[in-house]
């Protein structure tokens, strides 16, 4: 079925056919419209799921987290301040292996306050042992749904997701998504069927305590499962395009990245935008590419080694910032590339922080400079992009 | 603690033990044990609900029953009883 709905919208089709069975949410801001239409389809008996409502977003974790772990595939949704609440909660939730997805609309932290676009909330958790994905279209914010859980409840893999959408561009504006039969959808994805199930009356210990002697060894096993995963999330990312004929790149997207003199790498919507000015530009002549990194978490290095050998400049575009150094993109980009030969220069760009908009513009702006820069070295490693003094009010 | 060498691959993937926390003994932790002086209680059930560690039992009408094989001897439930029942007792 074609509709033409939001990024909010999406996501809620992307928990009902999935079959979600329960979900924990609390309602109120920085909450969105996903779990608003979850709980209509809930009521409306369209979906056979456990609505639970909660006092805190850290509650809504701990109650996926159970729910998880007793066997049922479960959903949430969050955003900004609420997925910082949640913090400590998506640590046990991977800790305890629990595949929870959830959906979080990617909004700036206060203070100052905003409700805008801005990656800061989602890069803060990179370290929590949670999968994350940077969508760049409403239907990729409902096919990655079915993808992480396929992924995720895999019984070597037993890892949580968050599917992410950037705050207004995707999750309030509406454009045509297929809304995938459910049963079609039936035959991508098995029913969820974990190791091991809390069972009512017989009382097992649950992430208990463990002794210097055994704790190391655990981490290693997700540490483990996260690697396997890269490879994992390629395959069904391919297998997605022989069942539903749409795929997404994999990790990383290459959008006119082989022999580019310049690309720019980023994550979420700004992509998309970037994408038509690669159009523009390749039409004057330059060569010029994006490549956009649909997987942050597990990081796709080799996919990032790849583009060190495609490209002549990078510019890293992070819609967050690391107060210190430099974008959390850009961080392991520049990370990544160390170890290998013949690496070309780099600069991290931060820009569209608390919902600025990242124009054509700007980005064929950035486009010029990294083309001047290529063969060179960056110079300035870390550039604000389009700040604005009193004047430019 | 347990002295088993474990690789890894051993260990199940889910941090899950079959031995729930009622059947692991902590109340060597405890340095004061609470005692009751049965003349004084009144049987209100404050210290059975205030006690972080489920560590009290209580039927009907029975007086308080110390787990001390579980009570970690914090003295919450002597702080709390309104008649001065509970005495913390230093341990041998």
């Amino acid at each position: 079925m074609r509709k033409v709905i939001t990024g909010n919208s999406a996501s809620a089709y992307g928990a009902k056919v999935s079959r979600a069975e329960v979900i924990a949410a609390y309602p109120i801001t920085p909450q969105t419209s996903i779990v608003e239409k979850i709980a209509d389809f809930v009521a409306n008996k369209e979906m056979d799921a456990k609505f639970i409502k909660v006092e805190s977003e850290h509650s809504a974790m701990a109650a996926c987290i159970s729910a998880s772990m007793a066997g049922a595939r479960t959903y949430t949704a969050t955003s900004s301040h609420g997925l910082l609440l949640m913090h400590e909660m998506l640590i046990w939730a991977s800790g305890s292996r629990a595949p929870v997805v959830m959906s979080n609309v990617n909004r700036a932290n206060g203070p100052p306050w905003s409700v805008w676009a801005d990656q800061h909330d989602t890069m803060a958790q990179r370290d929590t042992g949670w999968m994350q994905f940077y969508c760049e279209s409403n239907q990729e914010v409902l096919d990655t749904i079915i993808q992480a859980y396929r992924v995720g409840e895999q019984r070597d893999i037993m890892t949580p997701s968050i599917i992410i959408e950037d705050a207004f561009v995707l999750s309030h504006t509406a454009e045509p998504v297929d809304i995938p039969d459910i049963g079609v959808v039936d035959k991508f994805l098995p029913p969820f069927d974990p190791p091991s199930k809390v069972i009512p009356g017989e009382p097992y210990g649950y992430g208990s305590l463990v002794m210097p002697d055994l704790y190391m060894d655990f981490r290693y096993k997700i540490a483990e499962s996260m690697d396997l995963a890269r490879d994992r999330l390629r395959q069904v990312d391919r297998d997605f395009q022989k069942h539903f004929g749409r795929s997404y790149g994999g990790l990383v997207e290459f959008y006119e990245c082989e022999g580019a003199d310049a690309v720019i790498l980023t994550a979420g919507t700004a992509a998309s935008t970037a994408k038509d000015v690669v159009d523009k530009m390749r039409r004057e002549g330059k060569k010029v590419g994006v490549a956009r990194m649909r997987v942050f978490r597990p990081f796709p290095y080799e996919e990032v080694r790849k583009l060190a050998k495609m490209a002549g400049a990078i510019g890293v575009l992070d819609r967050s910032y690391c107060f210190g150094y430099a974008g959390p993109i850009a961080c392991e980009v520049m990370g990544a590339l160390y170890n290998i030969s013949d690496r070309p220069p780099i600069r991290s760009y931060i820009a569209g922080l608390g919902g600025r908009d990242i124009t054509p513009e700007v980005l064929e702006r950035l486009f010029d400079e990294i083309l001047a820069f290529k063969g060179k070295g960056s110079g300035e490693e870390v550039k604000w992009v389009d700040l604005k003094g009193l004047e430019g009010l | 603690m347990t002295t088993r060498k474990a690789a890894h691959k051993d260990l199940p993937r889910m941090p899950i033990t079959t031995i729930p926390s009622t059947k692991v003994v902590t109340g060597f932790w405890r340095t004061f044990r609470p005692t009751l002086d049965e003349s004084k209680c009144i049987k209100c059930r404050i210290c059975w609900k205030f006690c972080p560690d489920v560590s009290i039992s209580m039927t009907d009408d029975s007086f308080p029953a110390f787990d001390y094989e579980h009570c970690k001897g914090c003295g919450i439930c002597a702080n709390e009883c309104p008649r001065k029942a509970i005495i913390m007792v230093m341990e041998e």
